[in-house]
């Protein structure tokens, strides 16, 4: 028998993959937000270098927002930690069997990391 | 009944792109601690703050580090600058707009849309790796 792959949203939800399963969705969406958001910062690096765009400058004040840099800085290391894990995992076969120990020390990486980040940023909050 | 086409196996498109999926990852992490490697011996411990560095890391343009406080700008700014940062173009783009395209062909069928977006990306991809190599050489 085939697999149905007609799955709908909300049964889809009900699925309790674990671990790996929020690496995935959230290293899919993750890469999908760096693609618009580096795409755009191109687009507005481009147009402020060579017309002095006001459009571009709007779009570069958008990461200069707190807010924003604490998000997009949590999916950036999120997503670089996730394929660093998943690149070893690959190459390293033999470890696939410690999948979820990968996972827990991934967090470990990312929550020392993006603390740096936190700091960082609400140093400048707060220092103006 | 009949089951989905699987790709035949050996040298395609779909092995190349997984390869180079993961080899430009690592060369992503080879360039951006070679740039925060170098600033911090050329004095950017002292000369900027962190947020300069992170930018500095990710991209090693000149725009980045024009707020901060380096004293020796030469350093930072040179052609050897300019190779890592057509290279992390490269790969980020190409690595980016890949994965754009392994979610399409995940969620699409073989419908119009399926075509539509392969152009898409094909062309986004030679547009932004045109555009920000053409940012990178005029500043």
């Amino acid at each position: 028998m085939a697999l149905n792959r007609k799955v709908g949203f909300f049964k889809g939800l009900k699925y309790k993959g674990g671990g790996p399963m929020w690496a995935w969705i959230l290293h899919r969406t993750s890469g999908l937000a760096m693609v618009t958001f580096v795409g755009l910062h191109i687009i507005a690096g481009f147009l402020t270098q060579q017309f002095g765009s006001e459009a571009g400058i709007a779009i570069n004040t958008i990461y200069e927002n707190e807010i924003f840099q604490l998000a997009f800085f949590f999916l950036v290391i999120f997503h670089a930690v996730n394929g660093l894990r998943v690149v070893v995992l690959d190459l390293a076969t033999p470890l696939l069997e410690y999948q979820r120990e990968a996972i827990w020390l991934e967090w470990l990486i990312i929550i020392a990391l993006y603390s740096l980040v936190i700091f960082s940023v609400l140093h400048d909050v707060m220092m103006g | 009944m009949t089951s989905r086409k699987v790709a035949k196996r050996g040298f395609n498109l779909d092995y190349v792109m997984w390869l180079f999926m993961r080899l430009s990852a690592l060369a992503m992490y080879v360039v951006g601690l070679t740039g925060l490697t170098a600033a911090l011996v050329m004095g950017a411990r002292t000369q900027t703050d962190l947020g300069t560095l992170i930018r500095w890391t990710f991209f090693q343009n000149p725009n980045h580090v024009f707020s901060s406080d380096i004293v020796l700008l030469d350093n930072f700014i040179n052609q050897f600058w300019q190779i890592t940062q057509i290279t992390m173009v490269f790969f980020g783009v190409t690595h980016g707009l890949n994965g754009l395209r392994i979610v399409v062909e995940d969620f699409m069928g073989s419908t119009i849309w399926r075509t539509l977006w392969r152009g898409f990306i094909f062309f986004a991809w030679i547009f932004m790796t045109l555009v920000a190599v053409y940012v990178v050489l005029a500043s």
